[in-house]
């Protein structure tokens, strides 16, 4: 997020994109709540009625990857109508004018054409949103799980470097991540291509720092291969794979393959504090500890630093994450002697220039937010306050391109998928509270009536779900969240493997897999009510 | 804003103007007992535990609505005040079960604290006794409304903090109850299971099921830490006892203050879950055998050693986690690029 959670409230107008906020971000959702109380207006693009949607002043119920051509239209009625902001166009962005060429297209009229969202609604959210004092877009995977991902958020950025509603308090480009620690996880350099603070790999100064820093002669400087080509190679050229608490295959498109593509590594290592779908396969299984049992920080969405203290020890003769691979690097020959999670943030903060101002003390006393440059900076609550990081903001113009798969005769429907409130990703530990599973403890399809009754499909039936790569079977949810022609459900539940059906055509750049839209053909299975 | 000064208990205490007479003596340490009252939400002034004596002004004001203004005297501790809570506590009293004995907010109640300050341990009124069943069929939240002290607090939480406006005073006089609409129980309303109405709650009337089923309140030790589900990075107090985690309550977050969904609140079952696994595992013709971690380590080291040297570092691959830790990725890149020797690491940033 290049704004903080607490800025949301304050805003004039908020513009949420594919983000079904209150049940996938719920704090979040709290804030944007409370701006709806304190007067603040709230536009919604969204295919679903989420709750969210219901709450705000417009819903813009667009069709599934449709966003570009929205968000170009919104440009289009704001450029056409002069009310964007001239002299922050001017001064601290370029590539204006191959922006506006092509938004100009993009008429209400071809809009609406598009994405269904009628003229007259498209040109007063356009004109609310440039004429609000401040306004954040907030997004999240609606927006990046697209073949064109990466250029949905193209299009997220240039409408709000338009109206200059970036580098503000409460105006900004706002990304909600899913997990706890992805922000960190990306932060430390846990890709392909950069080291932490997305020091990038194979420039010869950043490899220098890193090999003198960790006392190596070399490091490899050729970019690694991401999780997509992993799976794609296991197998041939990828021959061992360690993994650390993830789940791929629950959370990956298409799991049929990446079942195979792992069963057919030579060998496979997965250390997590379950036997996963994924640990099944694995030919070492090493228990780690869970968050209680350790120390460490997470990075929240809002590049918050915090702290996560140990409160119990491990459980068994399970191990804290860290230590294991400590203890594996010394067997392997590169001793590691960390004493405790704390050495491990003091080197972080000594190669990490946005982390280099935080410590276990500064943090004892409450988060710090990155960039943190120096031990008496503050942290940073929004970004591009006075200039971009490349310098000036660049317009990228961007056109939209239908999803990867159409909805055809064999496979008449539109199938998204995404998360719900009492369950977190592949459910390993949310079904396994007690509480959460009790009370939520069986996936449904969300299906349009009209649809259902075209299909002789009742609320609680089973139905079948089928792709062109493979199917499953769930109870149906007849009603109105989601539109005639789409169906929607989570991918928590290992008994309904909805990847086994999404599709995995990812976005060439960013490598993120389209599960908001894949084609499927939905039947009843069995007469039999299985409520 | 201007500042102004008043006097409390013969205290001179400045605050800024609007504060009240409360705030005030917060600011000056000054100690008021409070029922209805909570800095984050709106004023309400109804249980009167708060009431001050303030010259000039008739009757007993409550200090939580009562503006301050310069030149006040204000008198916290007086008989007639002392006199005045003792009766709210006994009115109280008339209609609260009286079975502190059992009662799992022993120990954290405020109206068990007040009733020992002010050395109230019986009512001479003759209270309207409810009968209402305890609400005890989901499996987050155990509501008594027998024990409600009709603070509102937790009808302003659902309000004010959640937004949802779930429950509510219902019915009138005596028979004043909060309740859901139509009076259903919590799983049958639009209940989402926040807690936040539990994180308020006073007394006993409103209480986290699991946590109170296995710890009495002092025999807890909390630790602040941060939410491992989603990027909103809430802090909590996990609860422990005999190194066990049992529940989880608010603390003052950074981000969430008190609040918190069903998830971060509700969700720590899976800690001591007997699916865990407590050794390392090794495949043996297809089936998992237990081994110890020595044994475990080096035959990893071993095969990735192994692999590496026939078809080199780029046949080794690493998928880090976006659940854990800031230092265990870091870590783990590291190790995959100082000690495989490889750039292939990446994570499920995507999903
Ligand atoms: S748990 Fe949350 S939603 Fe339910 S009544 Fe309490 S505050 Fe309201
Ligand atoms: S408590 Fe809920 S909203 Fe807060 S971080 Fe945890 S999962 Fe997210």
């Amino acid at each position: 997020m290049t704004n903080s959670i607490e800025e949301i409230s304050k805003a004039d107008y908020i513009l949420a994109i594919g983000t079904n906020t209150t049940e996938s971000h719920p704090i979040i959702g709290l804030e944007v709540k409370k701006a709806i109380r304190n007067g603040t207006g709230l536009a919604v693009a969204d295919p679903r009625k989420t709750e969210v949607a219901s709450m705000a002043h417009r819903h813009m119920q667009l069709k599934s990857g449709s966003d570009i051509a929205l968000l170009n239209g919104l440009a289009h009625v704001i450029i056409e109508e002069g009310l964007y902001a001239k002299e922050f166009v001017e001064e601290r962005t370029e590539d204006f004018e191959a922006f506006k060429e092509t938004v100009s297209k993009y008429t209400p009229e071809c809009v609406e054409e598009i994405t269904g969202v009628p003229v007259d609604i498209l040109k007063e959210v356009a004109r609310n949103y440039a004429q609000a004092k401040n306004a954040p877009i907030l997004y999240t995977m609606g927006i990046t799980q697209h073949i064109c991902g990466t250029h949905n958020v193209l299009a997220v950025a240039n409408l709000s470097m338009l109206c200059g509603h970036i580098g503000k308090e409460s105006s900004g480009v706002n990304p909600l991540r899913g997990q706890n620690n992805v922000q960190g996880a990306c932060d430390m350099g846990a890709l392909p291509n950069v080291f932490t603070a997305y020091q990038k790999v194979g420039m010869e100064n950043v490899q220098a720092k890193y090999a003198n820093a960790w006392n190596v002669d070399a490091l490899p400087d050729k970019v690694g291969i991401n999780i997509g080509q992993m799976m794609e190679r296991a197998g041939s050229n990828v021959k061992a794979m360690y993994i650390m608490g993830e789940n791929p295959v629950l959370s990956d498109p298409d799991s049929n393959h990446v079942a195979h593509a792992l069963e057919s590594l030579d060998f496979l290592v997965v250390q997590d504090i379950f036997l996963t779908e994924t640990a099944r396969l694995a030919d070492v299984v090493l228990p780690a500890t869970s968050f209680a049992e350790k120390d460490g920080t997470f990075t929240n969405t809002e590049r918050r630093v915090q702290r996560v203290r140990k409160a119990i020890d491990p459980v068994g003769n399970a191990m804290p994450d860290w230590e294991i691979i400590c203890n594996l690097s010394s067997v392997m020959g590169y001793p590691m002697n960390y004493s405790s999670a704390k050495d491990i943030f003091d080197e972080i903060s000594t190669v990490t220039p946005s982390y280099a101002g935080m410590s276990y003390e500064r943090l004892d006393n409450g988060g710090l937010q990155w960039p943190c440059p120096t031990e008496d900076h503050p942290g940073t609550p929004y970004l591009h306050k006075d200039k971009f990081a490349r310098g000036l903001g660049k317009f990228s113009a961007v056109d939209y391109v239908p999803p990867a798969e159409q909805p055809d005769a064999e496979y008449p429907m539109i199938l998204s998928t995404g998360r719900r409130h009492f369950h977190y990703h592949t459910g390993t530990m949310t079904r396994r509270t007690g509480t959460l599973d009790k009370y939520y403890n069986e996936e449904s399809l969300e299906i349009n009536e009209i649809d259902a009754q075209k299909l002789g499909i009742n609320n609680g039936d089973k139905v079948k779900v089928t792709s062109r790569r493979g199917s499953v079977e769930v109870k149906a949810c007849v009603g109105d969240t989601v539109p005639e022609g789409m169906v929607f459900t989570s991918f928590h539940f290992s008994e309904v493997a909805i990847n086994k059906v999404t599709n995995s055509q990812v976005d060439p750049v960013s490598n993120i897999p389209e599960f908001k839209v894949c084609a499927v053909r939905v039947e009843k299975y069995s007469a039999k009510n299985v409520s | 804003m201007a500042d102004i000064t008043l006097t409390i208990d013969g205290k001179q205490v400045t605050v800024p103007q609007g504060s009240t007479v409360l705030e005030a003596a917060q600011k000056a340490d000054i100690f008021i007992p409070t029922f209805c009252h909570d800095p984050e939400l709106s004023r309400y002034g109804a249980c009167r535990m708060c009431v001050v004596e303030i010259p000039g002004m008739r009757n007993l004001p409550a200090s939580c609505v009562t503006e301050a203004r310069d030149g006040m005297e204000v008198y916290t501790e007086s008989p007639a005040v002392i006199e005045a809570r003792k009766t709210i506590l006994e009115l109280l009293l008339a209609n609260h079960p009286l079975d502190c004995l059992t009662c799992p907010k022993n120990g954290d109640c405020r109206l068990q604290d007040y009733c020992y300050y002010y050395g109230v341990g019986d009512t001479p009124f003759e209270g309207e006794h409810h009968e209402y069943e305890v609400e005890e069929e989901n499996p987050f939240i155990v509501r008594d409304m027998n024990k409600c002290i009709l603070c509102g607090k937790c009808v302003r939480a659902c309000a004010e903090i959640q937004g949802r406006g779930v429950i509510d005073f219902a019915y009138r006089g005596v028979n004043t109850k909060v309740a859901t609409i139509m009076d259903v129980p919590l799983s049958e309303s639009e209940c989402l299971f926040c807690g936040n109405c539990v994180a308020v709650c006073p007394v006993g009337a409103l209480q986290e099921k699991g946590l109170r089923s296995q710890a009495r309140t002092w025999e807890v030790e909390k630790v602040k830490t941060t939410c491992s589900y989603c990027g909103c990075g809430c802090n909590f107090d996990l609860n422990v006892k005999d190194n066990k985690v049992v529940g989880v309550t608010s603390c003052d977050g950074d981000v969430n203050g008190r609040a918190l969904c069903v998830k971060g609140r509700f969700g720590y079952g899976f800690i001591h879950h007997p699916d865990r696994l407590t050794k390392p595992l090794i495949k043996k013709d297809g089936e998992f055998v237990e081994a110890e971690w020595d044994e475990a380590l080096s035959l990893v080291a071993g095969k990735m050693g192994e692999t590496k040297k026939e078809y080199g570092a780029d046949s080794l691959s690493v998928l880090s986690s976006a659940r854990c830790t800031n230092e265990e990725n870091y870590l783990l890149q590291k190790f995959t690029r100082a000690v495989l020797g490889t750039n292939n690491i990446d994570h499920c940033a995507r999903l």
